[in-house]
């Protein structure tokens, strides 16, 4: 998520002072986002340099300075809100990296590297849910946030429960293909390479 | 019902099936202990042994060696119609297609376990409706399982296997094919009933169901291999920072 949109985006209900922004942007992230003031007036600044918020007065930085939103800040945000979120990439996630590292390294049981990390992806999920739990139903900003944290460790888990099943298929550990003495063949598919 | 220390203790329990060259170990020396208010869940691939301990924690298969007692008493030393009294008065099931008797009503549903085990019709039902009523079913009670959503059958699932004196419940893939939210509010019910002191005891593939649990343990190749620590307070997801 984007600080700059978030602010636009509190901004569209009507012009707002500083601290008031800050205050609204944690509490419209259930206090699970602390954002410092600090961060609050230089992003301002930057939203004003790029003429998508003005404020009252020519320099941006006193707490008695309010800010509205311009067409062109109107603009940026709509565009931002329709904008597909975190488009592929290449798989360079840290845990799918640790797993591979864990396959080609002799004494390694990668089934126990996947374990440690299904349980601590577990555990962190305990910590969302327990939220939940102490969470009144009208707390609408909070609960759904635990529930995207939630449903994202979830997909780790999922994966971690795939690759735990596919290396467990393989003939013999750790007897994986090494890297090829010559370069790929042109043409083959690099996974998530931008066409 | 007051909490009950240990409702659930499995001692180097083991499980095989068939003999010589065909023999299969479903599971091999467990221990678990699960306290009267915990609710625990038990974690594995296809062919772990998670629904092996299930049926062996609720006296419904034997084990082949080692110990289970529920509520302190041990099963091992029990006739089958001990056994099987145990299991009318003290444990709780809830499955994942609900197992209801389509015949009967939410309320007879509920009330049959207890009558089974010689309670009076009219107490039976008494107690019956309090339970329905608990979960939020009081108006449903004259439903047959076929007029019930699938969130209202589970939820009559859940008040069969708690109502009376239960002090264990345990669950296989209680949200069945519920989807996420009528989900959550049946493992909310779940955890009520625990907190209430009944000790849990729940068989899932799915990370979410878990995460309700206080504790959830991890079997492969029918051994316990891992489990969670505590549950942290929601104060450590206070660390996150804006970006």
């Amino acid at each position: 998520m984007s600080v700059r949109h978030a602010l636009l985006a509190l901004l569209s209900q009507g012009p707002k002072y500083g601290l008031q922004l800050g205050q609204e942007f944690e509490a419209g992230t259930g206090d699970l986002w602390p954002l410092n003031t600090g961060q609050v007036y230089t992003t301002l600044q930057r939203l004003e340099r790029d003429g998508f918020v003005e404020s009252d007065e020519a320099v941006p930085s006193g707490p008695q300075n309010r800010f509205r939103i311009t067409d062109a800040g109107r603009d940026e945000l709509d565009a931002w809100l329709r904008t597909p979120s975190d488009p592929a990439g290449p798989p360079r996630d840290e845990l799918v990296i640790k797993v591979l590292v864990a396959m080609r390294m002799p004494g390694v049981d990668v089934s126990t590297v996947i374990q440690i990390h299904r349980r601590q992806v577990i555990e962190r999920m305990h910590e969302y849910t327990r939220l939940k739990e102490d969470v009144v139903d009208d707390d609408i900003a909070l609960l759904l946030i635990a529930d995207a944290e939630i449903f994202r460790l979830d997909a780790v888990t999922r994966w971690l429960d795939s690759a735990d099943a596919r290396i467990k298929r393989l003939p013999a550990m750790p007897t994986l293909p090494t890297a090829p003495a010559t370069p790929r063949v042109a043409g083959r598919r690099r996974v998530g390479a931008r066409r | 019902m007051s909490a009950v220390a240990n409702a659930l203790e499995m001692r180097l329990v083991s499980k095989t099936y068939g003999e010589g060259a065909g023999q299969v170990t479903a599971l091999r020396d467990v221990d678990l202990e699960v306290r009267g208010g915990e609710l625990v869940a038990i974690m594995g691939a296809s062919g772990s042994g998670k629904s092996t301990l299930l049926t062996i924690a609720g006296t419904l298969e034997t084990a082949s060696s080692g110990e289970v007692r529920i509520n302190g008493q041990d099963t091992s030393e029990m006739s089958r119609n001990e056994r099987a009294r145990l299991r009318r008065r003290s444990v709780g099931y809830v499955f994942q297609d609900f197992n209801l008797l389509a015949g009967l009503t939410a309320v007879e549903n509920v009330s049959l376990p207890l009558e089974l085990d010689g309670t009076r019709r009219k107490a039976a039902a008494e107690v019956a409706m309090r339970a329905l009523t608990q979960l939020g079913l009081s108006e449903r009670a004259q439903h047959y399982p076929d007029e019930l959503s699938g969130g209202e059958r589970q939820r009559v699932a859940i008040a069969r296997a708690v109502v009376g004196d239960r002090c264990l419940l345990l669950a296989d893939e209680p949200t069945g094919a519920l989807d996420s939210v009528n989900g959550e509010d049946v493992m909310r019910l779940l955890r009520n009933a625990c907190k209430r002191g009944v000790a849990g005891v729940m068989v899932t593939h799915d990370a979410q169901l878990a995460s309700w649990a206080d504790r959830v343990v991890f079997l492969r190749d029918g051994r316990l291999i891992d489990q969670t620590a505590p549950v942290a307070g929601p104060e450590s997801l206070l660390t996150a920072t804006a970006q």
